[in-house]
């Protein structure tokens, strides 16, 4: 493949750029942001790249709707666009709104919960009551141990 | 119309749980929901077996959904994979619904429990869904009714820790997802259409091209995801140790299941007798990821103080064994895989279900109930369900007599006939760690002293959560010496899955 045909086929397949940039930039956000707000809206650029991405794959260029067309009115083939990625996309779009209402509500709970929305601060707050919790748990098993030993050798 | 109601069994595996989860809302209290929750999974479950036995007489069953023909319309597609998978489901599903009345009790807020059997409706409905589809899209669809609702499943745990377990298992639950369906979307690209089997014709027809490669990449990086196969299991060991132990039960028993006979209709139907399956090695590329599961997934156990985590680091090591299965990449490896699928969800739905009759009683916090230290003195306390949790952990090792036994032998006897000696080597070392975090969870039972201050009256919990634990113990027990039924069905099935893909509706009907 020579230098010119790459750049056109780099070129030609621009739609998939975008997808790609966009699907990476929501990628990037829900895993380095610590904002859990921000996580979600990560989440809904890299699904609406995938949507973009279903999108582009079905559109031809110049296609119109997949309508029915008079006969007498229409001559010669009609060129149209491929409905069924438009379709399955429809249905990806309900589900992505209906995870993004789901994490947007856990969020609010997690919210009154924590106080905060921080992921470092919430993880910070789940060792401190984790370490808390070992300390008491280990205290109360040596006492325990301690106990039965007395009572063995008092036996 | 109704002597036509058999040949409409299909639809009706996702349609009944579905059309039944709005239903519950109008019963707002506890018992109806879970009565209704109850009848339905009962319904479900005898269509399961119907279907079952209709495969395993007639063959696979193809259902043409609102009569629009494969592979312009949706196909509901049975073979004896599919029919098993939906009577475990639907089988684990009724007895978390029958042990989880008293567990949902005193675990979820009264305000939220009749919302917990809606969600476990919609769950099973998508579960029945995925394994019953024959259509890609349509999968995803089913896997994300399954997903949204075993996020608020998982969510409804006690603790602040079960709402951060569940967002966090929807975001990466989410990529993976949207992973499966940039693969499958570049699929259609290649071969224009989106049923499983059509696609397999087309991809065998064509050369080797570099967008199906890409394809089956993300979809095995979704499905992974999904399958928490390792690495990508970080979200599963929280989700299930925050989760109510019901949920977890349910969980733990089917979510996981159910992803992999998603990676299983991969390899075998979309990848049917494809070039592609030959020029990369896909299957064999599990194995290490299986075997690195194995070991750190039980090493980290052990080192567990939360006995669900524990058991949840536990699952994902047996989910390699479950992906090894798959990896050695012939039918008795396959047939291993199942097997060890339908023996795991016995034996984890019983240890989960014994940790339930434990919190229970427990009744502290609800992190501090399922800790290694509020055990100690429990096996004189709760006797049965102490005895229930040995009898399920002897099988989660391996021990003869047991399930566990009957997977690993199959396991072996896979990797013997593959050659691969130290394979099946891995295979028994990684059996051993499990006898240590077993161990500890005995010897704090039975040979600790009970914590200070704690109550140490005798305290068995009730029948109706005993009676499904032991029915499942017993299970445990009667399919490690009756192999018949799990054996045989599962290499059926997969030898089912090994005959090459030659039309639409796989020859039948």
């Amino acid at each position: 493949m020579s230098w010119t045909s790459l750049i056109d086929h780099a070129i030609g397949h621009y739609n998939y750029w975008v997808c790609v940039v966009l699907m990476m930039l929501g990628f990037y956000i829900v895993i380095a942001s610590g904002n859990l707000i921000k996580k979600i809206i990560g989440l809904n650029l890299f699904q609406t790249a995938v949507i973009m991405f279903y999108i582009s794959m079905g559109k031809i260029d110049g296609g119109t709707a997949p309508i029915l067309v008079d006969p007498e009115k229409v001559s010669g083939p009609v060129v149209y666009t491929n409905p069924l990625p438009s379709v399955l996309m429809l249905t990806a779009i309900v589900v992505g709104v209906a995870t993004s209402a789901l994490g947007l509500a856990l969020v609010v709970r997690i919210k009154e919960a924590y106080g905060s929305i921080e992921e470092d601060e919430i993880l910070a707050a789940d060792r401190a009551s984790d370490a808390k919790e070992q300390a008491q748990y280990a205290a109360s098993a040596a006492q325990a141990a301690k106990t039965e030993a007395a009572q063995q050798g008092h036996a | 119309m109704l002597p036509d109601l058999p040949l409409h069994l299909p639809p009706l595996h996702l349609a009944v749980p579905l059309m039944a989860a709005p239903v519950g809302v109008l019963w707002r209290r506890p018992v109806l929901a879970w009565g209704w929750a109850a009848v339905v999974s009962a319904v479900t479950l005898l269509m399961a077996v119907t279907t079952l036995v209709t495969v395993l007489g007639h063959g696979p069953v193809s259902y043409a959904v609102g009569n629009w023909p494969a592979p312009w319309g949706i196909e509901l597609k049975l073979d004896i994979l599919s029919a098993l998978m939906l009577v475990l489901i639907n089988g684990i599903g009724l007895l978390t619904v029958l042990y989880g009345r008293a567990s949902v009790q005193s675990e979820i807020q009264a305000s939220h429990q009749y919302l917990y059997y809606i969600c476990y409706l919609l769950a099973l409905a998508g579960l029945s869904g995925m394994v019953i589809t024959g259509d890609a899209f349509n999968l995803f669809v089913c896997l994300e009714i399954s997903s949204l609702s075993s996020y608020a499943l998982i969510a409804m745990g006690k603790g602040r820790k079960a709402l951060t377990a569940a967002y966090n298992y929807l975001v990466l639950g989410t990529i993976g997802a949207t992973f499966y369906i940039i693969g499958v979307g570049m699929l259609y690209m290649v071969t224009g259409t989106l049923n499983m089997a059509d696609i397999a014709l087309h991809m065998q027809a064509a050369p080797v091209n570099r967008t199906e490669v890409v394809a089956i990449a993300f979809l095995l990086v979704g499905i992974g995801l999904k399958l928490a196969l390792f690495p990508l299991h970080k979200w599963l060991p929280n989700a299930y140790a925050h989760a109510p132990t019901a949920v977890t039960t349910f969980l733990a028993s089917t979510a996981t299941k159910v992803s992999l006979y998603i990676l299983i209709r991969v390899f075998f139907t979309v990848l049917n007798g494809a070039p592609l399956l030959a020029s990369h090695l896909w299957a064999e590329m599990l194995v290490p990821f299986a075997i690195a599961g194995m070991f750190s997934a039980s090493l980290v156990a052990i080192f567990q103080t939360n006995i669900k985590k524990m058991l949840a680091y536990s699952s994902v090591a047996q989910i390699g064994y479950m992906a090894l299965g798959l990896g050695f990449g012939t039918v008795n490896g396959l047939a291993a895989g199942i097997i060890h699928m339908i023996n795991h969800a016995m034996i984890k739905g019983a240890l989960f279900m014994a940790v339930g009759c434990a919190v229970l009683r427990i009744g502290t916090s609800a992190s501090g109930a399922v800790r290694v230290e509020s055990w100690q003195g429990l096996g004189r306390r709760m006797p049965l369900t102490m005895f229930a949790f040995v009898l399920a952990g002897l099988s989660l090792i391996g021990v003869p007599l047991t399930t566990g036994f009957v997977s690993k032998w199959y396991l072996m006897m896979a990797a013997f006939e593959k050659g691969w000696w130290l394979v099946a080597v891995l295979i028994v070392l990684s059996s051993l760690l499990a006898v240590v975090y077993i161990w500890r969870v005995v010897e704090a039972a039975y040979l600790r002293p009970a914590l200070p201050g704690s109550d140490t009256s005798r305290c068995e919990a009730p029948l109706s959560m005993l009676l499904p634990l032991y029915l499942l113990v017993a299970a445990n027990i009667w399919f490690g010496i009756d192999t018949r039924f799990t054996v045989d069905l599962a290499q059926a099935a997969a030898s089912a899955l090994f005959q090459p893909v030659t039309g639409l509706n796989g020859g039948a009907q």
